[in-house]
């Protein structure tokens, strides 16, 4: 055959001499392999080894990021508008509790809870894996909380730990102003791809000062380094690195005071604006009706939120600074201050009859019976429109809207807020750019009595009132600082500014229209300007009664002493009615700021009317909206601990009583800080 | 020789008895640790029944060849029937299984499989006239010898084993003298049938190993699970090692199986490079005093047997360490000498064992010139 032709004969040697070869080959595969290996080897070990170092270590030590405390908010005194709440919770760690049942059962008992919350806790230990803790609950009482401390021997796998929650202690009325907190949505994730925004727990400011200040409040968290198995248990604790709390800020604002403008608004809507002359200071922003930030910063219910969001007086709108307004008649010093400007005589007098025809229209003056002769101070006091209408034609608006702008009507202020809504100031240019129609002479007299186009908000009247108060170009400001900022002079000569400041006082002091707005005190006179905002035409409404929405807005602004002005600012009362509703508000907001006894005896007499504080009053219409709603509503958690100084209008007063022989009013004020008496109802 | 150290105790193969004693004492001590520092866990065991199969290894030694010779058929046919007591036992239970339970222990008749087809192959190829070695009687009958138990323990279903068994008969028949063409041409049919055998032959978890072997990342926590903490152990290892008892993979349980399959990862993370190193040494000494039995053998039998137990033993040393060094797909194959566990150390044993038995007639063969 052909096969066995080719081949050699095997013998015993042909086989050995194969076998040696062969082995020999086997020897140096199995040579090569173990070379490999070794190489293999040294290459993880030695040159990838820092890779595999870290990985080993990640695996090992598991990370929890303590929540770092958030900063104070401060006010000019340095009392907390935002402070911490010492927060006591329990939770259970399932794997850590071997009779989980029997557990949760003395729990349940401890905490109150009912039969049906008890199950629900049941169900979910049950579906918890790992090392993940369950929330037992949050907002106990110390009394619960050392209960459960000392059981716990018997309670294996159950937490007991403080935390902090944030607790705005006059609630409502720095709403607006603060803001509130909450867990990072997704989308401030995906901005700031810090792990501690996913920690459980952890608030980031969500509005207002709390989002402007998030960086500066948030401080550094702490972290707990722990060995754990590849199940998750913990072996130990490795370190644990302390969180650092986040910086306070100290804002321009008094508490009291805030709180009282806020509380004196009362059933209205609105907002109050106060100033302080010499540096600009924004020592109250008060707008109302506004949220509990404290609920909201709990995680606010869904019937809350939409209690809110259907109120047709927007509490959740910032008023201050959101909130446009046609400025009325309070433009009508500034408007004066333009016509000084332009060289018209204050003492010059127009005719009112009642109304001025303008082109083939009448203009009615609010009074239709006339004011006779009237000259600037008149004009002013008695708020004649006929007197700004006539001389309004005679300047023309360019020279009015430069002055409005320059006494801080549609400006930007540069304070740290969220948002400003900055209004109107039209001019001819404005207006043609706007609506591509030329000016027309009943535009200019619509702007001159602060109607038509012209809108502001409530932070520039306020600003308008101090530099009308000083003659300074006052910039607001809002974080405290010790620098007395100076300001530009506006170039209004003393006999002019003191003319339209005595015009002021006489709208308050003398035959104005705002005669009950005189301050209770002696020696301190306001002067003030009002303003009535037609919201709908005559013919729909009369502005003072009838459907809310159609009412004229109520707007003042004031300043006091009106000698030598002090605080200035703007109170601006949506559908009030008219002025009427706004310059008592200021009087006794400046009432407070003088003799705060005396204020307060006023804001008593009111919420006693009212029923209740602002924040009680919430309460109970959450209630009953909850009620409708077919909610349960759980009272408030108590709180016990009085450790905060307290920021409530009533805190002044404790603070006067307690130095009523010093009539040093800078002491009173340092003083009140640190008053931490109760006893006053909240 | 030695005249100082008495003839019996020179007379002992002390180049593979002291790596082997070291690798068993270092095993002891790497499953001490891997126990958390327990000895009773799994080193007392591990040395106890090292122990007892090195007497074992020493009663195999007075083994005469020819009854070696005459036994090699029989002990084969008796392992293949356990290996179909065990399917048979697994089901009637209703469940796959691998052992066979005798009361007093609980063997695994696949791993005794493995010398005994080496042992069997040796003995038809001793058997064989040499002028059949090139022909189709050479191959039939050991294919046969070979796919019998390779089947049976595939049904179980152990591909390492089965593969372990391939692979020791596979080296008895190459090292026989059977023609290399052969071995080419079932290589080319090997890389045809791997894929196919892939797709058609493994169960799904099976297949799942082999894919996360050739990329353990793509599922960290799932399968790939096994080799990437094994590479993690080793990689964070360096040098010299976190030092006895301080390895955080093992201790810590993110290495699986530290004490059995991956216990070279477990001394790798406590004893870094060097420690890798000295495992890898004292193999080789060990595998390379065997080659050299084999080779200094003048009979043909014993030759083949030799080679054959060397092997096997290499065959789970070089698939464990690729296993765990991310070379290979894990298998399930311990490291001998080291790992825990009473079958793996029997098998190698008996290879020790017969090693030792062939260096012992290997001295009272009749000096060749070649030698």
């Amino acid at each position: 055959m052909r096969k066995k032709r080719r081949q050699t004969p095997v013998t015993s040697n042909t086989l050995k001499s194969r076998f040696d070869r062969r082995s020999f080959v086997l020897a140096s595969v199995g040579g090569g392999i173990g070379t490999l290996l070794a190489v293999r080897m040294g290459y993880l070990s030695i040159a990838e080894n820092e890779k595999y170092k870290t990985e080993s270590e990640s695996n090992r030590v598991n990370l929890t990021l303590i929540p770092p405390r958030r900063g104070w908010l401060l006010d000019r005194n340095g009392a907390p508008l935002a402070s911490n709440r010492a927060d006591f919770r329990v939770d259970i760690i399932p794997e850590r509790t071997p009779d989980a049942e029997k557990t949760l059962d003395t729990l349940g008992e401890l905490l109150g809870y009912e039969p049906q919350k008890i199950q629900d806790l049941k169900d979910s230990v049950e579906d918890a894996r790992g090392f993940q803790p369950v929330e037992v609950g949050t907002g106990l009482t110390f009394d619960q909380f050392a209960a459960i401390s000392v059981r716990l021997p018997d309670l294996p796998g159950v937490v007991p730990q403080r935390g902090f929650t944030r607790f705005y202690p006059t609630g409502p009325s720095v709403g607006h102003l603060i803001g509130y907190v909450g867990p990072a949505s997704a989308e401030e994730y995906e901005l700031d791809r810090n792990p501690l925004l996913i920690t459980p727990g952890y608030k980031i400011g969500k509005d207002g000062l709390e989002k402007q200040f998030e960086q500066e409040l948030r401080g550094v968290p702490g972290a707990r380094r722990v060995e754990v198995t590849a199940s998750g248990r913990i072996v130990r604790d490795l370190d644990t690195r302390r969180d650092v709390q986040g910086d306070p800020v100290k804002l321009t604002i008094d508490g009291p005071l805030q709180d009282y403008a806020a509380r004196r608004i009362g059933l209205e809507s609105g907002s109050v604006v106060v100033m302080d002359c010499l540096t600009g200071d924004l020592l109250c922003m008060a707008s109302m009706p506004s949220f509990d930030p404290n609920s909201f910063s709990d995680g606010i219910g869904r019937v809350e939120y939409s209690m809110l969001r259907e109120d047709e007086r927007v509490p959740l709108r910032n008023k201050v600074l959101k909130g446009l307004y046609p400025p009325a008649s309070t433009v009508k010093p500034m408007v004066g201050m333009s016509f000084l400007k332009e060289g018209i005589d204050p003492e010059e007098t127009v005719f009112c009859g009642g109304g001025l025809r303008v082109g083939n229209r009448v203009f009615r003056c609010w009074n239709r019976r006339g004011h006779g002769h009237v000259n600037m101070a008149k004009g002013i006091y008695q708020s004649c429109d006929v007197y700004f209408y006539h001389l309004a034609q005679r300047t023309g608006m360019d020279p009015i809207a430069a002055m409005a702008r320059r006494y801080g009507m549609g400006q930007e202020f540069p304070i740290p807020v969220t948002s400003q809504f900055y209004g109107t100031v039209p001019d001819p240019a404005w207006k043609q750019k706007k609506y591509d129609r030329p000016w027309a002479a009943f535009d200019t007299v619509n702007a001159t009595i602060g109607q038509g186009y012209m809108l502001s908000n409530p932070l520039q009247l306020a600003v308008m009132a101090t530099r009308l108060a000083t003659s300074k170009v006052v910039m607001p400001r809002l974080v405290l600082n010790d620098k007395v900022p100076n300001f530009e002079d506006m170039g209004v000569s003393d006999e002019h500014k003191l003319a339209v400041r005595k015009a002021m006082s006489d709208v308050v002091n003398g035959p104005g229209t705002a005669r009950r707005g005189q301050l209770p005190i002696s020696d301190v006179l306001m002067a003030g300007k009002t303003g009535t905002a037609q919201v709908v035409s005559l013919t729909k409404s009369d502005g003072r009664s009838g459907p809310w929405k159609y009412r004229d807005h109520g707007l003042f602004i004031f300043f006091a002493p009106y000698d030598n002005p002090r605080y200035a600012g703007a109170v601006v009362i949506e559908h009030g009615g008219g002025s009427g509703a706004a310059y008592p508000i200021a009087r006794d907001v400046m009432t407070f700021m003088f003799d705060p006894g005396k204020g307060m005896d006023a804001l008593r007499r009111y919420e006693s009317q009212w029923g209740g504080t602002a924040q009680q009053r919430l309460e109970r219409k959450y209630a009953r909206y909850a009620a409708e709603a077919g909610e349960d509503v759980l009272p408030q958690p108590t709180r016990d601990e009085e450790i905060f100084a307290r920021v409530d209008a009533e805190a002044r007063m404790v603070a006067e009583e307690t130095v009523e022989e010093t009539a040093d009013a800078a002491i009173n004020r340092s003083q009140n800080v640190d008053s931490t008496s109760a006893g006053t109802p909240r | 020789m030695n005249r100082i150290v008495p003839a019996p105790i020179a007379r002992q193969p002390w180049a593979m008895l002291v790596p082997l004693l070291l690798l068993v004492a270092f095993g002891g001590a790497v499953l001490f640790s891997a126990a958390g520092g327990n000895f009773d866990a799994f080193a007392k065991g591990h040395l106890i029944r090292f122990s007892l199969f090195l007497l074992v290894a020493a009663i195999m030694v007075w083994f005469p060849r020819d009854l070696v010779k005459f036994m090699a058929y029989p002990v084969y046919g008796v392992v293949v029937l356990l290996l179909v007591a065990v399917e048979a036992v697994g089901a009637m239970g209703g469940g796959s299984q691998r052992w066979l339970e005798l009361g007093f222990m609980r063997i695994q008749p696949s791993e005794l499989m493995k010398p005994a087809i080496v042992l069997a192959l040796a003995h038809f190829y001793s058997t064989l006239p040499g002028g059949m070695v090139q022909t189709w009687r050479a191959l039939v009958p050991a294919g046969a010898l070979i796919a019998v138990p390779m089947a049976l323990v595939l049904l179980q279903p152990d591909l390492g084993t089965s593969l372990a068994i391939a692979f020791g008969g596979a080296v008895v028949m190459f090292l026989a003298g059977l023609p290399m063409r052969w071995f080419v041409g079932a290589g080319a049919a090997a890389a045809v049938a791997v894929p196919l055998l892939y797709f058609f032959g493994l169960k799904e978890y099976q297949q799942r190993r082999v894919t996360t072997f050739l990329d353990p990342e793509s599922d960290p926590l799932g399968s790939g699970y096994h080799i990437t903490q094994s590479k993690i152990a080793i990689g964070s290892g360096g040098v010299s090692g976190k030092g006895f008892n301080e390895g955080s993979q093992s201790h810590l349980n993110y290495l699986p199986e530290p004490h059995t399959d991956f216990v070279f990862a477990t001394m790798a993370e406590e004893w870094g490079f060097l420690g890798g190193l000295f495992v890898l040494f004292a193999f080789g000494m060990i595998l390379k005093w065997g080659l050299g039995v084999a080779r200094r053998s003048n009979d043909r039998f014993a030759k083949l047997l030799a080679a054959g137990m060397v092997a096997t033993i290499f065959f789970y040393v070089c698939i464990n360490l690729m296993m765990v060094m991310g070379l290979a797909p894990v298998v399930g194959i311990p490291l001998p000498f080291m790992s825990h566990g009473g079958s793996s150390m029997m098998t190698n044993m008996i290879c020790i064992g017969t090693l030792m038995m062939v260096n012992g007639w290997n001295r009272n063969q009749p000096k060749t010139g070649i030698y």
